[in-house]
């Protein structure tokens, strides 16, 4: 029977991607199977779950060569359990290991792929997927012609579907991996307070209408009056560096989806407002009344930042 | 050492317009993906660190690459590879990554493969894992910091929650971030003197490619629509005293029932 294999060194991930594929499999009349690598893995326990989120079946392979991720062996890891059984479509997360490994199973493969993928659905006995094209301005969607096909997802994408009590199987697999030519030395973890963008109901970004760093006390004051989460874009964050990259909105940072986006002092290049399409209500300030920026908003303040938002974070507090 | 740099023309992002949910794309100027050229940057440093270093370009666009080009030789690259048949035009990343890989066969002898981490257009990050695949090299992507160390590569990969460094011997082929380095512009002087630097041009047939395999007619992929997504948004500007029109927003905010946790 042919199979919707899951992978993702995510399990949280992993189970998104689940929860979705087990519509994909049954309307394919597919298996569903899920696979964890690595040098020594507690499958037993770990397969549970899952089971729980949907998988059949759970492919368990170790490896001295999957101790720690590297795309290539991952891949050729992916690549064997795929022709070793008759894996037809691979669901990776679009992470940043997710995004590197894709398409080089699919090259093995010959399988076409398509990385950040924004909707996936099953249409005439096929997959459909989206993904943002021509920098954000357009949603191409887009049908996979090749026999075997590699989709990376965006994160939340797909909603966490509900446990349910199932059994599957454990099948251990055999690797033939030679050992990684890339060797990781250290890891560096970021530090920085946990941001919670993709997650966050109501966030309020900056942009170049700022003047100075230390003008982000007044945006810290109208996000704590609100409850909110602060984003940027990406001249705040890479050029400037005076906000962490965690809070950058847009093509190349997060997609959010919360109920209120405060846009302040950005002009509105398709990059950043990618970022932002999704949220229920959008407000723009800015003060320049020909910004792209109030063309995507509900509600917009043509004015000087400077003004608008100690007036606003005053009128908020005073509710 | 020998540093081969993958180069791809895109349109220029900020001259398309959207007509009726339509990308208007003609007239549109192709010029360098913004990571290709980060990529191009760090092989010149590279070059003027490394003694007998030698970057070689290999470009895909259209009919003015021949013209494009003249910059990225400008900029420090010492040879160029043009992919310029009209048989390549629209090819996805799976046919951009076979004519890439095929013309590098054909270069040959080289030691670092440098490439953007994605297309300014489109990121889908593809081309340089399938050409590693390709050409059974490791790869290293995201790469915000790298060193060469005799016969050794040591990177810093830019990773959600990490920064990871990563080694490896060469050859590897090495995806860059836009924050690796600040791409220095081209002088007119040096572009005029790129013309004397040597430039071929490969056609698919001298790949032993067939237009069956790049291109539209290879492509993986069926696109069914590429439409700019219905936005139905509110448009109300406050104007005024701004006192009153921040009254008025925190009341439309409300009645919309987004304030408050």
């Amino acid at each position: 029977m042919a199979e919707l294999l899951v992978f993702s060194e995510r399990d949280d991930l992993a189970f998104e991607l689940l929860s979705k594929g087990k519509e994909f499999s049954s309307a394919l009349n597919m298996k569903l199977s899920a696979v964890l690598l690595g040098e020594k893995i507690d499958a037993n326990a770990k397969a549970n779950e899952y089971f729980a989120f949907g998988a059949d079946r759970v492919y368990a392979g170790e490896n001295p060569a999957l101790a720690d991720f590297n795309a290539e062996s991952f891949a050729e890891a992916l690549y064997q359990i795929g022709q070793q059984n008759d894996v037809k479509i691979l669901l990776l997360p679009s992470t940043k290991r997710g995004k590197e490994l894709g398409p080089r199973v699919a090259q093995k493969l010959g399988a076409g792929c398509v990385t950040d993928a924004t909707a996936v659905e099953v249409k005439d006995g096929d997959l459909v997927v989206s993904r943002y094209s021509l920098g954000g301005n357009t949603v191409a969607v887009e049908m996979l012609k090749t026999p075997h096909k590699v989709i990376t997802v965006m994160p939340k994408t797909f909603e966490l579907g509900v446990k349910e009590s199932k059994q599957g199987e454990v099948v251990k697999v055999n690797l033939n991996l030679k050992s990684p030519r890339t060797q990781i030395v250290e890891r560096q973890e970021k530090v920085g307070e946990k941001v919670n963008l993709e997650d966050a109901e109501v966030i309020v970004c900056i942009g170049r209408g700022l003047e100075k760093k230390e003008d982000l006390g007044i945006i810290g004051q109208l996000s704590k009056a609100l409850g909110a989460e602060i984003g940027c874009t990406k001249s705040l964050c890479t050029d400037y560096q005076w906000l962490s990259e965690d809070r950058l909105v847009g093509l190349s940072g997060k997609k959010t989806g919360p109920r209120l986006v405060i846009s302040v002092g950005i002009s509105g290049q398709i990059q950043y407002t990618v970022g932002i399409r999704d949220a229920r209500i959008t407000v723009a300030i800015n003060k320049d009344n020909q910004a792209p920026i109030f063309a995507l908003s509900d509600y917009g303040i043509v004015g000087n930042l400077y003004d608008v938002v100690p007036l606003l974070t005053e009128k908020l507090k005073s509710l | 050492m020998n540093i081969l740099v993958c180069l791809k023309q895109i349109p220029d992002l900020v001259y398309i317009r959207v007509k009726d949910r339509k990308p208007i794309l003609e007239g549109a100027p192709l010029i360098f993906g913004e990571m290709d050229r980060n990529a191009l940057e760090e092989a010149v440093r590279i070059k003027e660190k490394v003694e007998g270093t030698k970057v070689i370009a290999v470009a895909m666009g259209g009919a003015k690459l021949k013209e494009g080009i003249k910059a990225v030789l400008a900029i420090g690259a010492d040879e160029a590879m043009l992919l310029t048949d009209p048989l390549f035009a629209n090819s996805d990343t799976a046919g951009t990554a076979k004519a890439l890989a095929k013309a590098i066969e054909k270069i040959g002898g080289y030691d670092l493969i440098l490439c953007g981490e994605g297309s300014t257009d489109n990121y889908s990050g593809q081309v340089g894992p399938r050409l590693a695949e390709l050409l059974n090299l490791p790869q290293i992507t995201y790469v915000r910091k790298l060193e060469i160390n005799g016969n050794k590569v040591r990177a810093v990969r830019n990773m959600e929650e990490s920064f990871e460094i990563v080694e490896a011997e060469m050859p590897v082929l090495v995806t860059v971030a836009n924050e690796i380095n600040q791409p220095r512009l081209a002088l007119l002087k040096d572009i005029l003197k790129a013309g004397r630097k040597p430039v071929k041009e490969l056609k698919a047939a001298d790949l032993g490619l067939s237009g069956e395999e790049v291109g539209v007619k290879g492509s993986v992929r069926e696109i069914l629509s590429n439409l700019a997504p219905e936005q139905a948004r509110k448009h109300v500007v406050f104007e005024g005293d701004l006192k009153d029109v921040v009254e008025n927003l925190v009341n439309a905010l409300t009645k919309e029932g987004v304030l408050g946790r």
